[in-house]
């Protein structure tokens, strides 16, 4: 999984029926320090978080697993919110 | 798989039902020699590993599946074991 700031939301009326009712966040990948890291993209919500919160995300087909039994195309999604970040001395 | 170190730990209480129970670590990709390769990234510990550990992560969903216990977690990563060393040519 990797770390991630919601930066903002996608409407879309015409889609994938597998879609429907699915929450779709623009992200923006963060390093841990919380530095931009990579391009943005658009991830599902897994969790129910809003725009502006740190949250982590996860990649490829495991993305739709958080939606099982049903099938939903995805391959990005949030599937926790950052409450804290511990980055020792090492 | 990947060598990495364990850098720290994250804590969400907002997560996938999937996810509860399991120890988020911070893990940043190294090559054999220790040099940091690439993003930092969170994988579920499966070995009870360590800040500074240096660690074996697979990159997989079934795998760190396994790992976590729960099938068909939505993860995509998890440490499966703390290097004692690594020997090249």
């Amino acid at each position: 999984m990797l770390l991630a700031k919601v930066v903002g939301t996608v409407v879309a009326t015409v889609k994938d029926p597998g879609l429907l009712g699915q929450k779709l966040l623009v992200i923006q990948p963060l390093t841990p320090s919380g530095e931009p890291n990579g391009s943005r993209l658009v991830a599902l919500d897994a969790v129910g978080v809003g725009v502006s919160e740190r949250v982590f995300y996860v990649r490829g087909k495991e993305a739709s697993f958080s939606f099982l039994p049903d099938h939903v195309p995805a391959d990005a999604g949030i599937v926790g919110k950052v409450d804290s970040i511990d980055e020792g001395r090492s | 798989m990947i060598l990495g170190r364990v850098t720290g730990s994250v804590v969400a209480t907002a997560k996938h039902y999937k996810l509860e129970g399991c120890k988020l670590l911070l893990v940043q990709p190294i090559g054999p020699q220790g040099d940091a390769r690439g993003v930092p990234m969170l994988a579920v510990d499966g070995v009870d590993a360590g800040e500074g550990d240096r660690v074996l992560v697979v990159q997989e969903g079934k795998c760190a599946s396994m790992v976590s216990g729960r099938a068909d977690s939505p993860l995509d990563a998890a440490i499966v074991a703390v290097v004692d060393a690594v020997e090249l040519e």
